[in-house]
């Protein structure tokens, strides 16, 4: 059980009000572990040709989507019942923005598994494998990271995320290369490298909606909306 | 006081490491510096002018150092726990104090540059323009019409009765009131309901054209339907009037100020534009207080 005491949501006179934003906090804390092992177990089951693997992911897609449902009411009822302020308002504002995000991490993770399925039963070489690892275990950092940061109260943290996906995006950017090269050395390879090039698309996108979480944690501590703005003015906002 | 024990169970099966500090990033400012307040507590061409204002019952000593402006036109919310000199303060700024004997007020209070609290400042004058709405509506055991009637025939504000008429009509009006009474202007007032009382008592109060509307929590008595239509009152009013509000609401100050002053104890401790105050305030007592941290 969280430590109430200790919490900064969990100081309130009304103690039921304290126990519905310490259950939306660890609710999707657990809604984040689940995303980061589908994405995991997606990868997994791509690089190893693990069909089976990749059947479970698809079907476990259906629990992400449940726990986006039940954190989106949560979270209306708080707001129908304690019009909450200040801190514990950006807590759930927040929260209703990255359920989507994590929500569609999730999707990206049902895509990977959806590609690793095609390409076992395709059965050819692998190509661009290395990069789908590599970048994979970049992103699942990053998102693993920004849950942390959310749990934390860590804006520090959340600005580190946001730097790290534009070095993700150029990553992609190489990787994308790399695939070009094999599909102009053997015009076979195309049908297997667009299929590639999709999952490392999605392992991108994946970045980016880490990137929004990480966005959203410094909103919630600082109170400030950094989404649009150059990295500076993140910069200025956490550094207050 | 700084550790998250947020063990996550679920099927994705989170390690036990999760279990990760807090790092708490909320302002350390508790601690109240008197005579400081954060925020925007002034402004340019200021209706009210107040500086160093303290407040005393007896020895008591119910407000502290407290300096602010109050703009034209604009509507502020003072809010605050009970007791913590948000009516008293209001009360200064139109000498309803004066009625308490041991009540003293020091410190530099001014009304367009000129100063409320000059011996030679007529009170009467003073109170017709800057008028009050009270907690509880208290209309005169009298005709609607005399009501509204009663100030400007005081204050010598008509001449003929078609002058008088024009002024309870458009009172009235502005008060949002005219279409249910206009047929029973003789009926008497206190047979209205709540709401119809309270709106009463703001065409009372707006019908010697005051320059500033004081009320004080002037819905707390009053049910949701006619609160809504006392704070779309004040949102048309706020157009030719400066109004100041002291709520214990929340929602109501967030909805109809676009300042809002947060007293506690005695001080003035935050002055900000409201949507601020009401997303992320400055000060950590403010937090606390529109949080429900503490009552």
């Amino acid at each position: 059980m969280p430590n109430k005491k200790d919490d900064v949501y969990g100081d309130h006179i009304s103690h039921k009000f304290n126990d519905e934003l310490m259950e939306l906090k660890t609710q999707f804390l657990k809604m984040g572990g689940m995303v980061e092992t589908q994405v995991e177990r997606a990868v997994q089951a791509l690089v190893d040709g693990d069909s089976h693997l990749a059947e479970e992911v698809r079907a476990n897609d259906k629990k992400v989507d449940k726990m986006e449902v039940d954190l989106d009411e949560e979270a209306t009822l708080i707001i129908a019942r304690r019009q909450p302020t200040a801190r514990d308002l950006r807590l759930v504002i927040s929260v209703i923005k990255m359920v989507a995000d994590l929500e569609r991490v999730g999707d990206e993770a049902k895509k990977i598994a959806k590609m690793a399925i095609k390409l076992v039963e395709e059965g050819q070489a692998p190509r661009g494998y290395v990069e789908i690892r590599h970048i994979g275990n970049h992103v699942l950092t990053m998102l693993h990271d920004a849950l942390d940061a959310f749990a934390r109260l860590d804006s520090e943290q959340a600005l580190r995320i946001m730097k790290e996906d534009k070095r993700v995006d150029e990553e992609y950017q190489a990787a994308a290369r790399t695939l070009l090269t094999f599909m102009m050395e053997d015009t076979r390879n195309i049908s297997r490298c667009m299929s590639v090039m999709w999952v490392l698309r999605a392992l991108e996108r994946v970045g980016d909606h880490a990137c929004n979480i990480a966005e959203n944690v410094i909103f919630m501590v600082k109170g400030e909306d950094v989404r649009h703005t150059p990295m500076e003015e993140a910069e200025r906002v956490v550094g207050r | 006081m700084n550790t998250l024990n947020t063990t996550v169970t679920s099927e994705a099966d989170v390690p036990e490491e999760k279990a990760i500090p807090v790092q708490d990033e909320r302002p350390a400012e508790t601690v109240i510096e008197e005579g400081k307040t954060v925020g925007t507590p002034f402004a340019d061409d200021p209706k009210f002018k107040l500086r160093n204002v303290e407040v005393f019952y007896g020895e008591d000593r119910a407000i502290k150092n407290i300096s602010l402006d109050i703009a034209r036109n604009e509507v502020i919310a003072f809010i605050g726990p009970s007791g913590c000199g948000k009516s008293t303060f209001l009360r200064c700024l139109n000498r309803m104090n004066d009625s308490i004997d041991i009540c003293r007020v020091k410190g530099s209070l001014q009304l367009d540059e000129q100063d409320i609290y000059d011996s030679k400042r007529d009170v009467v004058e003073l109170r017709a323009r800057v008028g009050m709405v009270f907690q509880k509506p208290n209309p005169f055991p009298k005709s609607i019409y005399d009501n509204v009637a009663y100030g400007p025939r005081i204050h010598g504000l008509a001449n003929r009765k078609s002058d008088l008429d024009d002024i309870v009509e458009n009172s009235l009006r502005k008060a949002g009131l005219w279409n249910e009474v206009k047929d029973r202007l003789d009926a008497t007032a206190t047979g209205m309901s709540g709401g119809q009382q309270q709106r009463l008592c703001i065409a009372r109060a707006i019908a010697v054209s005051p320059e500033v509307v004081l009320m004080d929590e002037p819905c707390s008595a009053l049910d949701p339907i006619a609160t809504a239509k006392v704070e779309e009152l004040i949102a048309e009013l706020s157009e030719s009037y400066t109004i100041v509000i002291v709520t214990h609401s929340m929602q109501q100050a967030a909805r109809v100020s676009h300042r809002t002053a947060y007293f506690h104890l005695g001080h003035l401790v935050e002055v900000n534009e409201t949507d601020k105050v009401f997303t992320s305030p400055e000060h950590e007592l403010t937090e606390s207080y529109i949080t429900g941290r503490f009552g």
